[in-house]
């Protein structure tokens, strides 16, 4: 296209593995910018798991005995049961959230203004996941710090090990916002969707209790809980934080993870997808 | 697809889209030349923001072809969207962000590296008086500032195409006026084909191209002299009003 390049971009612009790297990386770049305006969201990132350390913790630990289960090795505090699971609440809420950012993105004009870049869908959508994971591990890491202070104190390689599956579980909760995210056209209906996704699975899982607690009460519960990918999430966590591999939470993690971003690749798929369904998009 | 000859800039060819049974555009064709300045003008409702829609492959047409510079947008389109810059009715920019911030992110949408980004943004800045902004949050900028740092944006690719939906809502007479002006001045110097959507009729002037757009179907197209000539009409204002009332609404849907 040489008898157009003084005329236009062409010249510059390039859709090459540079340009791919480029557009990558502008996103991510956009999302960590727009995190660190939005002071609120951070403090409100924070501050909800450590309410549940602080407060709820403190209250039930007495209450709730947790006996030597893999990865520990000795009787833990419920403080330092719950920790990985308030992690992964943290990647839960963030996935929500950036799919949330997607649906206002959507009622104002960035979202299309996105998927006007020439490059794949799949690759702005999967770039947008990336930059929501990357929020998500700035919050992790900043919980863990001061979770460090009130002795939730995993062994050093912990935090090294925690990384890959922190961005594995990071990448499933926010393909699960993502194609969510296709199916609301307002935010008044997603909000009420996010008290219907967040919490119970969040506490249909293994976060705040064994699952063998779960049995004691309900077998049925005990199946939901077991079936739970978020549970999954928090395993492959909790196993991380503690230098172990999880490899039944790893297969359900990795798997959801393709399900969810498979299905939401498709809902915005151009031929296909939900948009062209919908008046007036 | 044909590069040798010179491909209009858009082409248009007999597209039609429904939501369900609602049919949103039936047999729509129309052809925005490279540097003229096309007003495609309907009511609320008349198919505009689909058509956009269409064009910026938000969905994919079901029936038809639309071409971007020879470029067919179902078969190639990337090489379509690349040469296309779209002004839409919401707002795209980042009120947080500087206007520096917001042109480098929409660089990046291009593969375009940071430092021609920044050299692609302060041109395309220059281009509709908004250089001296470059550090200003957007937030803090005005109505008509904000559509011109929107122009800007579309532009920062260097686009052969511009599309505006709607781009004067909301400003007062004299931002209108300016942003008019300006886009006219991209259409002359720079020889972009521009396709304007609107129901405000007066954006248009005599020697413009214009497509009248009505419950889905194209009535008239043409220079806007010719469309008030062949009406009889005095005005483009009365010929609209003829042709578009002499479809009944009650024809749309029950």
């Amino acid at each position: 296209m040489k008898q157009d390049a003084p005329a236009h971009g062409l010249a510059v612009a390039s859709y090459g593995l540079a340009g791919y790297w480029r557009c990558l990386s502008g996103i991510v770049w956009r999302e960590a910018l727009r995190f660190i305006h939005q002071r609120a969201r951070f403090l409100a990132a924070l501050v909800r798991p450590l309410v549940w350390l602080f407060i709820f913790a403190a209250g039930f630990r007495s209450v709730l005995g947790v006996s030597i289960i893999p990865p520990y090795e000795t009787y833990v505090l419920y403080e330092a049961y719950i920790a990985p699971g308030l992690v992964a609440m943290i990647q839960l809420f963030n996935g929500m959230q950036s799919s949330l950012s997607m649906v206002y993105d959507r009622e104002t004009g960035n979202m299309r203004a996105l998927l006007m870049s020439p490059f794949p869908r799949w690759f702005l959508l999967a770039s947008k996941l990336i930059g929501g994971v990357a929020v998500s591990l700035l919050q992790v890491y900043a919980f863990l710090a001061i979770a460090w202070f009130w002795e939730i104190q995993p062994p050093i390689y912990g935090y090294i090990a925690v990384l890959p599956a922190l961005i594995l579980s990071g990448f499933m909760l926010g393909s699960l916002g993502l194609l969510l995210s296709s199916a609301f056209k307002q935010l008044e209906n997603f909000a009420g969707v996010m008290n219907f996704i967040i919490f119970p699975m969040f506490f249909a899982s293994s976060a705040l209790y064994p699952l063998w607690r779960m049995r004691e009460s309900s077998v049925l519960l005990h199946q939901i809980c077991l079936y739970n990918p978020f549970t999954h999430a928090t395993e492959l966590i909790r196993f991380a934080l503690y230098g172990q591999v999880n490899w039944t939470s790893l297969a359900v993690v990795a798997g959801c993870t393709v399900l969810f971003f498979g299905l939401a690749v498709l809902a915005y798929n151009p031929s296909r997808g939900v948009l062209a369904r919908r008046a007036n998009a | 697809m044909n590069q040798h000859s010179p491909a209009a800039a858009l082409t248009v060819s007999s597209v039609s889209h429904s939501y369900g049974d609602r049919k949103a555009l039936d047999g729509v064709s129309l052809t925005v030349e490279r540097g003229s300045f096309c007003g495609l003008l309907g009511l609320n409702g008349a198919g505009k923001s689909t058509l956009f829609s269409l064009i910026t492959r938000l969905f994919d047409t079901a029936a038809g072809a639309i071409e971007v510079l020879g470029f067919d947008m179902r078969k190639s389109p990337g090489e379509a969207l690349r040469r296309i810059g779209v002004v839409f009715q919401n707002r795209t920019v980042d009120p947080d962000l500087t206007v520096a911030q917001n042109m480098a992110y929409h660089a990046a949408l291009h593969g375009i590296s940071s430092r021609d980004g920044r050299r692609l943004a302060e041109e395309a800045l220059a281009r509709v008086n908004l250089a001296d902004k470059a550090r200003i949050r957007v937030r803090e900028l005005s109505g008509g500032q904000v559509r011109r740092a929107e122009i800007a944006r579309a532009l920062i690719h260097r686009p052969q195409l511009l599309l505006l939906d709607e781009p004067t809502v909301g400003l007062d007479i004299g931002s209108r006026r300016d942003i008019a002006a300006q886009v006219r001045e991209l259409v002359r110097r720079d020889g972009l084909g521009v396709l304007w959507a609107t129901h405000l009729l007066e954006e248009v002037e005599t020697g413009d191209e214009a497509v009248i757009l009505h419950q889905g179907r194209v009535l008239a197209s043409g220079q806007v002299g010719e469309i008030v000539a062949a009406q009889g009409a005095g005005s483009l204002t009365e010929a609209f009003t003829r042709l578009t009332s002499e479809r009944p609404a009650a024809e749309a849907r029950p």
